[in-house]
């Protein structure tokens, strides 16, 4: 959205995440004229990942003087350039301060909220669902002006960021990132929470085990599918977020890797290789993710349609 | 759901017995979570809107001055980015719906059936999904460089992809429906696993072709994953932000609502209220949408 975050779909037409394909078999002329056709346009899909993976292995002069259409001129010195000349320790050092936290803290508050919403029924319930879900898809250039003025007005222990303010410190992209993305969550656990069986907290009761206890010994475990799921999304979208950071971070040494892309296009501009390497760079930790854990990836983007 | 229902009227009388202790942790859990949510994403959508009617360069309080309608006077009529922005944001969101959203659509029923490599399709098509836009945009560069550039190379061409305002609102949104088509996918994909099988037996009893059941049976069925799709393009085209911005911030060809709104803010010139009210109204355009999300979701939550 941005291009960064989902809304969830909310569709209960049945459990779908584990179904194989539902549409049956096609007729044997179809089906191979189908998988041709899905064939080319899956290897089109794939092309601009795959160049650019080729050329990043590639040296500038050999380019430049047989064009991108050949072959050769291997070197691995465009990732160690990229690396350097992009600064890309500190950049994917600094994503990971603000993602994991912003994860985890999106997942623990979000869980509370769900649990409330799942385990009682109290008249604000849908209110409070609205409340959180709208926020989720509101454009976050509306809210900006307001968002930026204040935390330049919030000062903070300079243990706790250089700048002396919220402005330039990770606190603030935590904070926002776990605001906007608290709706997802809110909505994908207590969907997934309704589908334990009731029963499990009136015997709960029955022993007398409170609230918190419920919580966090009974209802956390049970959920777990759904954390990994979401926690996996989650750390790709955080990663993947560029507004808030773009906006809220001027100083070039606090930006995470995403937001610092935008200075790097200016650095590598002469040099394609050096464009390929960084891509390359800056994908492989959202690839990774993505390939080890695939399965969560697709079922927490499917997740909210299914309840359960 | 039915175990729910079944357990409404136990939870009235659990309900009544709870004590102020824990009556004040479920407050607690609701309301520590609520707290940020107004004060990060509500509070600041009420001070965009007040503070579209004023004139404001951002330092002290006491410098914002009331000018009632006079940003939006301006916006329409004398802020030359302002109509091509809301042209592009158009065309984005029509040219999303005619392509990646379409065929996402097609991908995801021609996927939905037994077929060689299928999960591989799969794959491909929604690995562009798990990366940002911002990092699409530096992808593409490799195609789209003047002198470096794939295309130009390929067709022996000296075209600007990202900078020649003619067409680099076109370049973008090919970048932009590489990712797209895959959501979109997967999304239908879902959709139509959820379907139930019997209908689509029913309909093949009945002699009706796959087009035939598609269009008659199957897509009817997905009415709320349609209007979700549409809301979800909507919003996507009013958001549209990362690729623009890091290709040129929103300019020369590529001027979008949202950067317009960041430009005022983090560009030369702090226009608080002017760009407060370019904010709301990309406020006003999405929460036409969020409130048709609001009421299907509702709509599946009573159920």
């Amino acid at each position: 959205m941005s291009a960064t975050t989902a809304p969830p779909v909310p569709v209960t037409q049945g459990r779908t995440v584990e179904r194989g394909p539902s549409g049956g078999v096609l007729n044997r002329r179809r089906g191979k004229v189908a998988t041709i056709i899905m064939l080319v346009l899956a290897i089109v899909w794939l092309f601009p990942l795959l160049w650019a993976l080729y050329n990043s292995f590639r040296s500038y002069s050999y380019t430049q003087t047989n064009g991108y259409l050949s072959f050769g001129g291997w070197t691995t010195e465009n990732y160690s350039n990229a690396w350097s000349r992009g600064n890309f320790g500190l950049h994917l050092k600094n994503s990971l301060l603000i993602t994991i936290p912003a994860v985890v803290i999106t997942l623990f508050l979000s869980s509370l909220v769900a649990f409330v919403l799942a385990r009682f029924s109290y008249r604000f319930n849908l209110t409070l669902l609205g409340v959180f879900l709208a926020a989720n898809l509101l454009p976050p250039q509306a809210l900006l002006i307001p968002v930026f003025r204040m935390f330049r007005e919030i000062p903070l222990p300079t243990f706790m960021s250089e700048s002396g303010t919220m402005l330039n410190s990770f606190w603030a992209l935590i904070l926002v990132n776990t605001a906007f993305q608290m709706g997802f969550c809110t909505f994908v656990l207590s969907n997934y929470m309704k589908t334990l069986p009731y029963e499990i907290y009136e015997s709960a009761e029955m022993d007398g085990a409170g609230i918190w206890r419920q919580y966090w010994q009974l209802t956390m475990p049970l959920v777990r599918p759904a954390l990994a799921a979401l926690a996996t999304l989650q750390v790709t979208w955080v990663y993947n977020e560029f507004f808030w950071a773009t906006v809220l971070i001027s100083r070039g040494n606090k930006l995470p890797v995403t937001s610092a892309l935008n200075n790097l296009r200016g650095q590598f501009f002469a040099d394609t290789n050096l464009v390929a390497a960084g891509s390359i760079i800056v994908a492989l930790p959202v690839l990774i993710v993505f390939f080890v854990l695939q399965k969560q990836f697709v079922s927490g983007l499917t997740l909210g349609s299914t309840k359960g | 759901m039915a175990t729910r229902t079944a357990g409404k009227p136990s939870t009235r009388r659990v309900e009544k017995r709870r004590s102020t202790r824990e009556r004040l942790i479920i407050a607690t859990m609701i309301g520590i979570p609520t707290l940020l949510v107004v004060w990060l994403v509500w509070l600041p959508a009420i001070a965009s809107f007040l503070l579209s009617f004023t004139r404001w360069n951002g330092f002290k309080l006491s410098s914002i001055e009331w000018v009632g309608v006079q940003n939006y006077k301006d916006i329409t009529t004398i802020y030359p980015p302002f109509w091509p922005a809301i042209q592009h944001n158009v065309i984005w969101l029509v040219f999303l719906f005619v392509f990646p959203t379409i065929l996402g659509m097609l991908l995801a029923v021609v996927l939905d059936h037994e077929m060689w490599g299928s999960r591989f399709y799969q794959t491909a098509f929604y690995l562009p999904v798990v990366l940002s836009m911002a990092l699409v945009g530096f992808i593409w560069q490799l195609f789209y460089s003047t002198d470096q550039g794939l295309i130009n190379e390929v067709f022996g061409s000296k075209v600007d992809w990202y900078g020649d305002p003619s067409v680099n609102l076109w370049a973008v949104l090919v970048a932009t429906a590489w990712r797209h088509t895959g959501y979109i996918m997967l999304i239908y994909l879902a959709g139509l696993k959820g379907i139930d099988a019997s209908l689509r037996e029913a309909a093949a009893v009945d002699g009706a072709s796959e087009v035939k059941t598609f269009f008659h049976v199957i897509f009817p069925v997905m009415r709320p994953i349609n209007l979700i799709v549409l809301v979800i393009v909507v919003i996507e085209s009013l958001r549209a932000f990362d690729l623009v911005w890091i290709i040129n911030k929103g300019r020369n060809g590529l001027e979008l609502i949202s950067a317009l709104v960041s430009q005022n803010v983090i560009g030369e010139a702090t226009r608080y209220g002017f760009g407060s009210a370019l904010a709301v109204i990309m406020m006003i355009i999405s929460s036409v949408f969020i409130t048709i999300y609001l009421r299907i979701v509702f709509r599946e939550e009573r159920r």
